[in-house]
């Protein structure tokens, strides 16, 4: 009896792990900030190159910072979400448009609807490196005190709004 | 005509000389530092890929990065602390030994001895149940003919 149980305890485990593996997203690596104060910067913004923003100037305010660019595909699939969300006018959203140009990033903002309060633009792609960027769309919960307290890697889901950012921001909001 | 062409023809070759690749960095001594280190970090885009062996943009730009913070005088490790306070030990190829770590670094070693253990026991099992015995006189006689026999 004995011989057949171990090999089918040891398929289940197999199985078991494999399946789990099946589901994990590999590009999803967990982002050693969170928790950390967000890194500091000053960027011209994108409408106004003459004038600059830096993520001190929030300090006080819960806040979304958007990592976004126009040759960015998932952007878009997120773009529209992003819109809706700055229709409720629950958080503000600032966008850093990571390594573009600006009249392309200006004309896809014409197009598709322009949910920042403000958008910086990142041409080198510097703070990116900063704030530990390698996909486009990333999205950072910021608190009032400047740390950040969650990072979106890849595009804002309806679902990944409702179930964690909302309620997450809520809740700092109290704070 | 024919020869003129031929002439020709031969000179084609002129227009296909390669020019000399442009070294990338002034600094050759630094460029092989850089290189040196990025061969043990990983590209976070294509994750298979070293950050020196990687075409992807990010890379590009992280090897600028650790090229400027060499320029600036940083260690190497220096430099190796400010990539994984951003992207964490995702960007080591040879991960720090952590509890999250644990199972990676002495999980082989586990199996290893579970493997050589329950080796160990079988073998000790099998020998127990394979057990001497002794022949019977005629059998033994038999078996010296049979040796003997051999022998002729």
């Amino acid at each position: 009896m004995m011989r057949f149980i171990i090999p089918f305890i040891a398929f289940v485990a197999i199985s078991v792990f494999l399946y789990l593996g099946l589901n994990l997203n590999p590009r999803e690596v967990p982002s050693p900030l969170v928790g950390k104060p967000a890194p500091a910067f000053t960027l011209p913004q994108l409408h106004e190159p003459g004038k600059n923003f830096s993520p001190q100037d929030m300090r006080g305010k819960v806040w979304l910072l958007n990592v976004w660019a126009s040759w960015c595909v998932a952007c878009k699939e997120e773009h529209p979400i992003l819109v809706a969300l700055a229709k409720q006018d629950v958080v503000p959203i600032y966008g850093m448009d990571y390594k573009d140009k600006s009249e392309d990033a200006k004309a896809w903002l014409e197009h598709g609807g322009n949910p920042y309060v403000l958008s910086i633009s990142d041409t080198e792609g510097r703070i990116g490196i900063d704030y530990g960027v390698y996909g486009v769309p990333e999205t950072y919960v910021i608190d009032k005190q400047g740390i950040i307290q969650y990072k979106q890697i890849g595009p804002v889901t309806p679902q990944g709004l409702k179930e964690k950012i909302l309620p997450l921001v809520a809740e700092l909001q109290k704070k | 005509m024919r020869r003129l062409l031929i002439l020709l023809l031969c000179l084609i070759p002129l227009f296909a000389f390669a020019g000399e690749a442009k070294d990338i960095a002034e600094d050759p001594v630094l460029e092989k530092r850089m290189i040196g280190l990025a061969e043990n970090l990983r590209c976070l885009v294509c994750q298979n890929e070293s950050l020196a062996s990687s075409h992807a943009d990010l890379a590009n730009d992280l090897r600028r990065e650790v090229r400027e913070q060499m320029k600036k005088g940083m260690t190497d490790q220096q430099i190796i602390d400010y990539l994984v306070s951003r992207y964490g030990d995702f960007v080591l190829y040879d991960p720090p030994v952590r509890t999250s770590t644990v199972v990676l670094w002495f999980g082989p070693l586990l199996m290893f001895l579970a493997g050589g253990a329950w080796l160990f026991f079988q073998l000790r099992r099998r020998r127990k149940s394979v057990p001497e015995t002794r022949l019977t006189p005629e059998a033994e006689q038999r078996a010296a003919d049979l040796l003997d026999d051999d022998k002729n």
